[in-house]
């Protein structure tokens, strides 16, 4: 090995430390404000959800209300995020397996339910499914509840959640290309086997990712949801909305110990979602190998 | 008779009569933002003297709260509510109008134009009053900031805004353009509009907004009563105000069609009894039976109090006047 390639590296690795003062301001200033803008106030949350001691937030998260807006969250989760599974998958494989007309358009389409406000979504499906909306008066004629109710709060949960999957596996499946399928397909599998024993296990990963971010934003939706509610306490208000409820009844304590509630699964997704993600890094780098 | 059709007839009485005797009943009120307090209280005396009536059966009272007007929307867009018991007349008005649930002349079916209990508009301020702050006039002093929700979402804010005006009419000897100049003013002290008068309340209660809160009577003396409140703020009682008259009505449609008539109409009507009233002035709603208010006479302070139907020729003239698109708040609010 020649000098010139050892002192090349040594002055790259001095590059990447760069020099120690600026270095450490650095990492100084990133953990500063990570401290103050996410960790502290995210202490404080946990710190006034715990003010009262252990048994005021149990109490808190086990009320009747509390409860069914624990449920009523895990139900529209519980619908919303297969269906977006079935969306995205479909979408994305038309959009990367296929090439046809207007396929920009579509891949725009997905994604605008990230550039639409969320009040706009709820306010959609009010004007559609209202009792003045489009479909009002069939819809009431037939006595069929859709806004204000259940079906209101999974819709607007679909809508806002729809681009998670799809935006994930676009990427994924347009990168692996479509040479694996031909090839299980020139060795005889149907289109049914084809896709769980090449494509599935392909994009499972990165499906797993789609998942988690999808049900994190589904669980946490509060202004479109809001919009389609009607607040109506123990029956329409899903986790935000009873944190929000509570805050205005200056009940404070209460408020925290549900928005501590929610962070909590909100830290086990995103550990599902870290160990995800490892995976989809390592399988990139064993393909990268190959 | 054979004996086989006498026993399916006691059978199906004894299934009519049962029926008839045990119910569940799933009652949706809606309502505005500052009778959360209220509303659990009565929710409970209710559901007590109905069971002290119709043993057996199960009542379940269902609550969402919000800005008035925001509410009357959602009943017109298809919130189910058996009830509405709301900030104002004209929000009530609205839902007749536009929804068709209930018939427009539904103000004469309760005593008093189905305004059991009434309130009126106050000044929230903090200890001591710092701004020195005692009447309509020092709200537009320079350096007040003056908190109160918005009057297109809000019924509180209606009552507010009308109350504002009936003091610049006042102090201007009844001239309009200069009543309107006063409230122009006013709104220019205003930084930020909540959706209800709760929002309000907590902008200026827990997150320190402003110098003064024009609240609710009722709202007011609850933001004293939460903890550490009466070492908080002081109520200032302005020289003149506004009778606020939040009524109440059975949406007849919605109650129909969940088989709720009787107990929507018996839940409205008990509100008028003495221990309705009693549940009303404890939560500092100023009661309408006289036994009632006598009793708690030292409670409310006395002040001149213009009314919406004297005044302001009810809220049939008012609301379009202005507050409806193009109204007098969107002159004087858009003018700035």
């Amino acid at each position: 090995m020649s000098n010139s390639t050892l002192s090349a590296s040594s002055a790259a690795n001095a590059a990447r430390r760069g020099s120690p003062l600026s270095r450490r301001l650095l990492i100084g200033f990133g953990w500063l404000f990570f401290t103050l803008f996410l960790l502290l106030p995210l202490l404080i949350v946990v710190s006034q959800g715990l003010k009262m001691g252990v048994g005021t937030f149990f109490d808190a998260i086990l009320e009747p209300d509390a409860l069914s807006a624990l449920k009523l969250t895990i139900i529209a989760v519980a619908i919303s995020v297969p269906l977006n599974v079935v969306f995205g998958v479909s979408a994305a494989w038309c959009v990367s397996k296929y090439s046809f007309r207007g396929k920009s358009i579509l891949v725009t389409l997905i994604d605008l339910p990230f550039s639409v406000s969320p009040v706009i979504a709820g306010l959609v499906y009010v004007l559609m499914f209202g009792a003045q909306g489009f479909f009002g008066p069939w819809l009431q004629d037939h006595d069929i509840q859709i806004v204000f109710a259940l079906p209101g709060i999974v819709l607007a949960t679909i809508f806002v959640t729809v681009p998670f999957v799809a935006r994930e596996l676009i990427p994924l499946m347009q990168e692996q290309g479509t040479q694996e399928e031909e090839a299980a397909r020139l060795l005889g599998a149907n289109g049914w086997q084809m896709f769980w024993h090449v494509t599935v296990p392909n994009i499972k990963w990165g499906l797993i990712y789609g998942v988690v971010l999808c049900t994190a934003r589904a669980m946490g939706e509060f202004g479109a949801v809001s919009v389609v509610s009607g607040h109506i306490r123990g029956v329409t208000n899903t986790l935000p909305l009873h944190v929000e409820i509570l805050y205005n009844e200056y009940n404070h304590v209460a408020a925290f110990a549900v928005a501590t509630l929610l962070l909590i699964l909100a830290l086990f997704i995103l550990l599902l979602k870290q160990w995800s993600e490892s995976r989809i890094n390592r399988l990139r780098a064993s393909a990268a190998e190959e | 008779m054979s004996l086989r059709r006498y026993a399916l007839a006691a059978l199906a009485s004894a299934i009519f009569a049962g029926s008839a005797v045990a119910k569940d009943y799933e009652l949706l009120n809606v309502s505005y933002d500052p009778t959360r307090e209220l509303y659990q209280d009565y929710n409970t005396e209710f559901t007590n003297f109905w069971k002290a009536n119709h043993p057996g059966d199960n009542v379940k009272i269902q609550q969402s709260h919000g800005g008035s007007g925001k509410q009357a929307r959602g009943v017109i867009d298809g919130l189910r509510a058996d009830v509405v018991t709301l900030a104002l007349a004209g929000d009530i008005d609205e839902i007749a109008k536009l929804g068709k649930t209930l018939p427009e002349n539904w103000q004469t079916r309760l005593p008093d134009a189905s305004t059991p209990y009434t309130s009126t508009i106050v000044f929230l301020v903090r200890k001591g009053n710092p701004k020195g702050i005692k009447d309509w006039g020092d709200l537009t002093k320079d350096g007040v900031s003056v908190i109160t929700p918005n009057p297109k979402t809000s019924g509180g804010a209606r009552w507010n805004f009308l109350a504002a005006y009936a003091y610049g009419l006042k102090a201007n000897g009844g001239d309009e353009e200069k009543a309107k100049e006063y409230v122009k003013t006013l709104f220019k002290h205003v930084p930020v509009l909540d959706t209800g008068a709760r929002g309000s309340t907590i902008t200026f209660v827990n997150n320190g907004q402003g110098d003064v809160l024009l609240a609710w009577e009722n709202e007011a003396f609850l933001a004293l009563k939460e903890d550490g409140g009466t070492d908080k703020f002081d109520i200032v009682v302005p020289s003149l105000s506004i009778l606020a008259e939040p009524p109440v009505a059975v949406v007849d449609k919605n109650a129909e069609k969940k088989g709720n008539t009787e107990i929507a109409k018996a839940y409205l009507e008990h509100l008028y009894s003495p221990a309705g009233q009693e549940i009303a002035a404890k939560n500092f709603y100023r009661p309408r039976d006289k036994a009632v208010a006598a009793k708690y006479a030292t409670q409310f302070p006395k002040l001149e109090l213009v009314t919406i139907d004297k005044d302001f020729g009810g809220w049939k003239t008012a609301q379009p006047k202005f507050f409806n698109d193009g109204g007098v708040f969107d002159q004087i609010y858009q003018a700035q």
